[in-house]
């Protein structure tokens, strides 16, 4: 093959930089495997640039503003606090710039190739790369992964406009702070921004189309959000649908339609902003699918258990592929994906059941597995248990009494099917149980373990040892 | 603080023994190194070492004692200092659980196992938990809890399954695949093996080559054959040439490349051992006290010699199979069992073994049976011989086969029967397709 051909063929070529592509090809070149990221934009993808990573420093400046304001009940005595939210901005965005150019110095660490531009599939192990409409690179590839993400759903007739109507990237850059706000949608993302603009002073009202927020958590956990959230003084209409937003100058006026207790009861409201957080919707335009065996459903690539599209050396990973949308499934996927095409031994496929999912409100929520409902649902013959935070010493010390922590086994075998937890922290802890459901532990391991005193661990401990009717201190 | 000395261990296979003499008294003082007591095994008798200094505070087991289990307790130590009355505490608490039997395919744990030529350590670690699973080759079981408590459940035992996790290790999809159908369970007619304690004999000097796992089986499960089966042996001769010149017409069949095979003569011994299991099923049988099971697969056993020492990979419903199939299978476990690289399922089980020990010239020879199985056929080499045919003198290439048959299960006209339907086949291999 002449030399010129060499220099732009690679074993992996991963379309995309985000947190699955870059992890993707890292493991890719660790394997020994001549490899390119082709990113558009940025390195690290939305969940570095508009996404978790700067959503956490936002929502880092929204706890230290609640405990300063709470300061008194500790003690302490803080006068003058005021909101700086030019400052809380840059500092989110210096975080992300610190880490998307840690990515870059990681990838190039790990002699991977990055080319700038959107990449195209252009015939069997091709791609030609394109950049402001200009070809820039024609590369040949064994094997190419498609990580291109996803983008904020719109829907018809409520589309953002960027200034008043916004999604997730211009809520993570305001200039001004708005007196009000309307977020649309209580998934993970509208709860954790209204979270933020409540915390900061914003009226904050959700709606949410299903009966609860944080519809895929636990009900139980959805039901002690929804009390927190509005016993904060934040407004939360559920089984309600945003029909139209009318927008005037520096404002918008959205007409809500919420099941009543007979009919569907309609009521206006006017907020100075709204963020749609509805969704999402894989980004699969312009990627040279339509002539290839790649198969798209309602925004999706479909794959198989090995990420594997219709089409052979066409491989697909992260929130392009499907649910659940999360940068670690991304990262996760992305690595099965490059073993299994290195021959690598015991590669497994994902089990998605034991991908935890952390939600940054406050309080915060996190969990893993089966819902006590989906157990049910699923034929298990399930225990519960449950652990509140007022139990807890390290809880109260904190200052954190609310929450709870519950676990979901089944009681035939012992085997951890779930574990749903709300209150301070739950995020950090929640790995424990995911750890323990990867390595299989029953009930009876999980009990003989030592956790630390005193932690707010301590909690999972004994919401294991309730599923036994077996708790110590509540 | 108090020191259980519990009963150790002579050999990897000692169940139990005599306490045969106590060195010490109640209420002496002892040094590390001093000889506490003799420990007897029909054997052999070793003295057993104080470990630490201390008094001994309790006897708990008399001398002259004979069927002292394992790991039971047999005296306390008491630290300077201490209480005569510690030791009684100690010697009233219930008994540490002795360790269980040890059954064929979970041989003892190397490590707690002491070499048999030093002396035993006088306080073994007390066993609070039976020592961790181990499979046939002696090596732990990885399994996930879950996978553990699953496959107790389901009652399989847990070694024969193969792990897909994380270096093998036994997870619960892998039980799962078990339980629906992958991995039969333990044969319950598996016989224990005697406490057979190793001794060496004063013979001057030599090289100890430690037992593999391989090798503690073999010795474990051959040995429980020989005492426990009472075996006996049917032969026959059979005429071969037919099923020579058929393996050369079929082996010029075979396809380059992908499905290439090359059919061996023992490839048509098993087929046509499977063929008559399925004519004379009472062959393919395992003695229980309970009943006789007999077995509804047609699985085949067949000797492989290994640097470790013999291994038997089973072709599974032999008789469903072709010759191709049986050749390409055997080929890749033959392969497979000389690099050590089969899995569990791959060599447990099978009703019926074959050994062929041909290919060395050995015109005949028996086999101990590999139990739970009934029957082993131990194949010799085809041979130009004089055969008498139509009253005259002819030669004939002579195979003599030598089945070896346990009474309990098979008589001796069952194995007749076997035999007969065996050698038709052999003889005429073109019945085989019937």
């Amino acid at each position: 093959m002449p030399e010129k051909d060499n220099e732009n063929s690679y074993d992996i070529i991963v379309v995309g930089g985000g947190p699955g592509g870059y992890v993707t090809a890292i493991r890719a070149a660790q394997l020994g495997m001549k490899t390119a990221v082709v990113e558009r934009e940025h390195l690290g993808g939305i969940c570095l640039n508009w996404g978790c990573i700067p959503t956490k420093a936002l929502l880092r400046t929204a706890d230290i503003y609640r405990n300063a304001k709470n300061a008194d009940e500790y003690g302490l005595s803080i006068k003058g606090i005021e909101i700086n939210l030019q400052k809380i901005v840059e500092r989110s965005r210096g975080i992300s710039k610190q880490l998307s150019s840690g990515v870059g110095y990681l990838l190039k660490k790990n002699k991977v190739d990055v080319i700038d531009g959107h990449g195209k599939l252009a015939g069997k192990g091709k791609l030609v790369v394109e950049k402001d409409g200009k070809n820039v690179a024609d590369l040949t590839a064994k094997h190419i992964i498609l990580a291109t993400g996803a983008r904020a759903r719109a829907l018809p007739g409520l589309e953002p406009d960027g200034k008043l109507i916004w999604t997730y990237k211009e809520a993570m850059v305001p200039d001004v702070m708005p007196k009000s706000m309307l977020v649309v949608g209580s998934g993970a993302i509208g709860i954790e921004f209204a979270s933020f603009y409540h915390t900061l002073g914003v009226d904050v009202t959700v709606v949410e189309v299903l009966p609860r927020v944080l519809p895929v958590e636990d009900e139980e956990i959805s039901e002690l959000a929804h009390k927190a959230f509005e016993k904060d003084g934040m407004k939360i209409m559920t089984s309600a649908t945003v029909t139209a937003l009318d927008k005037g100058a520096d404002n918008v006026t959205a007409t809500i339609e919420q099941d009543g207790q007979k009919n569907k009861e309609t009521s206006e409201l006017t907020v100075d902003r709204v963020i749609m957080a509805v969704g999402i919707v894989g980004n699969v335009e312009d990627l040279g699918l339509e002539d290839t065996k790649v198969e798209v459903d309602r925004t999706h690539v479909v794959i198989n258990e090995w990420c594997e599209t219709g089409e052979k050396g066409v491989y697909a990973i992260g929130d392009l592929a499907g649910p659940p949308w999360l940068a670690h499934k991304a990262s996760h996927e992305g690595i099965i994906c490059v073993e299994k095409i290195a021959g690598e031994k015991g590669v497994h496929p994902l089990n998605t059941l034991r991908i935890p999912g952390c939600t940054y409100c406050h309080p915060q929520v996190a969990s893993v597995g089966l819902s006590e409902a989906a157990a049910k649902e699923q034929g298990y013959d399930v225990k519960i248990g449950k652990f509140p935070f007022i139990g807890n010493g390290k809880a109260i010390a904190l200052g954190e009494p609310e929450g709870l922590v519950k676990t979901v086994f089944d009681a035939k075998t012992g085997e951890m099917l779930g574990a749903h937890m709300i209150g301070a922290e739950v995020t950090e802890l929640i790995q424990g149980y995911a750890v323990g459901m990867t390595l299989e532990t029953t009930e009876a391991e999980l009990m003989e373990t030592v956790f630390p005193h005193p932690t707010l661990s301590e909690m999972m401990h004994e919401a294991v040892l309730d599923a036994y009717g077996r708790t110590i201190h509540f | 603080m108090t020191v259980e000395i519990l009963m150790p261990a002579l050999s990897p296979t000692m169940t139990d023994g005599k306490l045969a003499k106590w060195h010490k008294a109640e209420g002496d003082e002892v040094s590390a190194g001093d000889i506490l007591a003799e420990i007897e095994t029909d054997k052999a008798t070793m003295e057993m070492e104080a470990i630490d200094d201390g008094v001994l505070g309790k006897i708990v087991v008399a001398e002259g004692t004979e069927g002292v289990e394992v790991n039971s307790l047999i005296a306390v130590m008491l630290e300077e200092g201490e209480d005569a009355s510690a030791a009684d505490a100690v010697s009233a608490a219930p008994k540490p659980t002795p360790v269980p039997q040890a059954a064929p395919v979970e041989a003892a744990t190397p490590e707690s196992a002491p070499e048999t030529a030093k002396a035993p350590a006088a306080q073994p670690e007390p066993q609070a938990e039976p020592p961790a699973k181990t499979n046939d080759k002696g090596e732990r079981v990885f399994a996930s809890p879950l996978a553990k408590r699953m496959a107790a459940d389901a009652g399989i035992e847990i070694s024969v399954i193969p792990g897909s996790g994380p270096h093998g290790r036994i997870v619960k999809s892998d039980v799962e695949a078990a339980m629906a159908g992958g991995v039969q369970a333990a044969p319950a007619a598996a016989t224990s093996a005697p406490a057979l304690p190793a001794t060496i004999p004063s013979m001057g000097s030599y090289t100890e080559i430690p037992n593999s796992g391989v090798r503690k089986i073999i010795a474990e499960r051959l040995t429980a054959s020989s005492c426990d089966i009472p075996s006996y042996m049917v032969t026959v001769d059979c005429e071969i040439d037919k099923l020579l010149s058929m393996r050369k017409d079929l082996n010029e069949r075979s396809p380059e490349g992908d499905g290439a095979y090359k059919i061996s003569v023992n490839d048509f011994i098993i087929l046509a051992i499977a063929l008559a299991m399925r004519k004379v099923p009472g062959v393919n049988t395992s003695w229980t006290d309970a009943a006789i099971l007999q077995y509804d697969n047609i699985d085949v056993s067949v000797a492989v010699a290994t640097a470790d020492g013999l291994i038997t990979p089973i072709i599974r419903s032999a008789d469903q199979k072709g010759l191709a199939e049986i050749s390409i299978e055997m080929k890749d476990l033959a392969l497979r069992a000389r690099d050590n690289k089969l899995m569990p399922e791959e060599f447990q089980g099978g009703g019926f073994t074959v050994s062929n020990l041909g290919m060395y010239g050995v015109k005949e020879f028996t086999s101990i049976i590999n139990p739970p199985q009934s029957c082993i056929l131990s194949v010799g080499a085809g041979e130009m011989r004089p055969v008498v045919k139509d009253g005259a003198l002819g030669i004939a290439t002579v195979m003599t086969c030598t089945l070896a048959s346990d009474h309990r299960t098979v008589d001796g006209a069952l194995s007749a029967q076997f035999l007969q339907a065996f050698k038709v086949m052999v003889e005429d291999p073109l019945t085989m397709l019937l």
